[in-house]
């Protein structure tokens, strides 16, 4: 099996996607409804792309902002209301992102902890060929740059591959292409982690029982995440491989080279999707003009689909949708639990005005909810996990690289409050991230270990 | 949280830089730095505690202009209250973390000839300091709220007093004694502040509505 993993090259590739939180600004078409079963898993192989989203649009909120505060529908076209809806609406994101960010963290260091696998060494991907073993620290650099390119490169050429089979609607490939990368996921690396989760506390487990487990989780994953499913199962299931991926990186990548092309994405990062002819600006963007979400299997969402029965926008003619909704709202209070809201805080987007809804079909509307990159949770994980693993001082470190990602996180979010477009969510909380792990690690836990000889207390 | 952990790190720089450009060897100086380096801290978490009580000024005037009754969803008290309680988790956290994974190992306490008490008084050691960070965020704030420094210098001389009285560990009644002293000072002082009395205290006892 690990040998099998050393010499897979193309199934190694897993979430080389970038997040970054875009903005769901996809209304309901019918177009919506094929990228929808399109959307394949999250797994990327080729690479993932990372967008951030924040769920508003600027223009068309009447709708979405009377029905998430309950009051009747009026024209909001005052920027203070806007605004002040964008900062409520910034703190519950806020929430619903930190939740899954640290859950998807939580598991990867405990994982890391106690399964003795994850940070053995036991050879390398082939996308980072130069070993680090070498007895002078200018040559170790030196390979671990080298690395660090060879790894960005596959990176650059998948991502623009994507976006190109985007651009000229080669959909099936894509789909088939993530189908395959969470196929992979889901059942092979399952496998290898519950062998060794099962090694280490012992526990003897017949073959069929395996079979069967593993066969339902990965045939319910697959189900959930390419297609339709409970928003909190899909969710789960999007943490749990987005936890998966880190694990092998964390297990694969030879240390500096880590550190290094951790750095080195959140710089691809920030230029793929800033620059005018970054590519994943280019597919934000003809996702955009194509009126489609971008692979809902790619992106974690926080806010879900509703089908909307009527076709008219107004409150009153929500049909199934507003019923819900409105059990789940009662009393204008905007804050709930992260879980409620995020089965209940779609609400439906003022709707344009050519939608050609005839039936009770699922028009997905894309509300208002933020959406995370799933290599965005790859990366932090990567970075949270890395210090878990390797870091002398232990929880301190991984506690003060936890802390600064979700700062970081936080910031980023309130950038995209701000700017309303799509923005790299990697770039500061990387940096935090990084930061923090240096100096914890080199400053912090000689002082706090002296302290804590003494009993002293600061 | 956030800024209790860069202030520990800009602190542990100043300790770690005194540190290497000292002799190891010298104890008494190592002794010296390091409750340098404690006092210093404190001084620094304290000042980052007013930086960041600037930064929620700043937003809650920003909600204030931006909600349409000019009143902000969340009051100064209630960022005075969560403010207290990251710093007291962080500090919390950072002190106990280690100690928890360790003693989840095999081991024996104190077999060096340490005190046997070392995890218990730890624990206690860090719940004082937990909710002491919260109250002094309370009566922090508020002093800035209402300009009045006596309040401000109090707080820093509680946290610099509650630190010093930590060098007389391992003699805890040294330390643990007046800590808790202080907390309960802190804690009323700080339910006063809030608006609560002693009418308060006993209506809600009694469930009176």
């Amino acid at each position: 099996m690990i040998t099998f993993m050393n010499n897979s090259d193309s199934e190694e590739e897993p979430c080389n996607e970038r997040t970054s939180l875009m903005s769901a600004e996809s209304p309901p078409v019918p177009s919506y409804q094929d990228g929808l079963q399109a959307s394949a898993a999250g797994e990327a192989q080729a690479h993932r792309k990372r967008r951030t989203g924040s769920s508003r649009s600027p223009n068309n909120t009447v709708d979405g902002e009377t029905s998430d505060s309950d009051v009747p529908v009026r024209e909001s076209t005052l920027e203070n209301e806007e605004e002040e809806q964008i900062l409520k609406y910034g703190a519950k994101h806020v929430i619903m992102l930190f939740v899954p960010v640290t859950l998807c963290m939580i598991v990867v260091v405990a994982t890391i902890k106690s399964v003795r696998f994850y940070t053995e060494k036991n050879g390398q991907l082939i996308y980072t060929p130069f070993s680090e073993d070498t007895p002078s620290v200018g040559q170790r650099l030196l390979n671990s740059v080298l690395n660090t390119i060879i790894m960005i490169s596959v990176i650059v050429v998948m991502t623009v591959f994507l976006v190109l089979l985007y651009k000229y609607r080669c959909y099936k490939f894509i789909h088939g292409w993530l189908i395959l990368s969470s196929l992979m996921l889901l059942f092979m690396f399952t496998y290898i982690y519950l062998g060794e989760v099962l090694k280490t506390y012992n526990v003897a487990m017949d073959y069929p029982t395996l079979f069967l487990v593993i066969w339902n989780f990965g045939a319910v994953g697959m189900i959930c995440i390419h297609w339709k499913g409970p928003l909190q199962l899909q969710q789960a299931y999007l943490i749990m491989i987005s936890a998966l991926m880190a694990l092998v990186f964390i297990k694969y990548l030879p240390e500096w080279s880590a550190w290094v092309i951790l750095g080195a994405i959140s710089i691809y990062d920030l230029i793929a999707v800033l620059c005018p002819k970054g590519p994943l600006r280019m597919l934000v963007e003809t996702a955009q003009e194509r009126n489609e979400p971008i692979f809902p299997a790619l992106i974690y969402s926080s806010a879900m689909v509703w089908t909307v029965g009527m076709a008219k926008p107004d409150a009153a003619a929500r049909g199934a949708s507003q019923q819900t909704w409105d059990a789940a709202e009662d009393g204008r209070e905007n804050h709930r639990s992260p879980s409620h809201a995020d089965s209940h805080m779609s609400e439906t987007r003022s709707p344009g005005q050519t939608r050609p809804i005839t039936s009770l079909e699922e028009l997905g509307e894309e509300e208002r909810g933020v959406k995370l990159g799933l290599g965005d949770f790859i990366f932090y994980s990567v970075l949270v996990g890395k210090a878990a693993a390797t870091a002398s001082g232990d929880w301190n470190t991984t506690l003060a690289c936890f802390v600064a990602i979700l700062i970081g996180l936080c910031l980023t979010l309130l950038l995209l409050a701000v700017f309303k477009k799509a923005l790299p969510a990697l770039p500061i909380s990387i940096t935090f991230g990084l930061i923090f792990y240096f100096s914890t690690d080199n400053l912090v836990r000689p002082f706090m270990d002296t302290l804590a000889s003494h009993q002293l207390y600061i | 949280a956030f800024f209790w952990l860069v202030s520990l790190l800009l602190s542990s720089l100043i300790w770690f830089i005194a540190v290497k450009a000292t002799d190891p060897r010298d104890e008494p100086l190592q002794k010296g730095l390091l409750i340098f380096g404690v006092m210093f801290s404190v001084l620094l978490q304290e000042t980052f505690r007013f930086l960041y009580y600037k930064l929620l000024r700043k937003a809650i005037e920003g909600l204030v202009a931006l909600s349409e009754d000019g009143c902000s969803p969340i009051s100064i008290q209630q960022m005075a209250y969560v403010a207290g309680l990251g710093f007291g988790l962080m500090s919390g956290a950072f002190s106990m973390i280690n100690l928890l994974a360790d003693a989840l190992g095999p081991g024996t306490v104190g077999i060096h000839g340490d005190s046997q008490l070392y995890f218990l008084t730890s624990a206690f050691m860090t719940m004082v300091l937990i909710f002491l960070h919260t109250f002094w965020g309370i009566l922090f704030f508020h002093g800035c709220e209402h300009r009045r420094w006596w309040e401000i210098t109090a707080v820093v001389a509680m946290h610099l007093a509650v630190s010093g009285s930590t060098f007389c560990n391992p003699l805890y009644v040294g330390s643990l004694v007046p800590s808790y002293l202080l907390m309960a000072a802190a804690a009323a002082w700080a339910y006063l502040l809030s608006g609560g009395s002693a009418q308060n205290l006993r209506r809600f006892l009694l469930c009176k509505s």
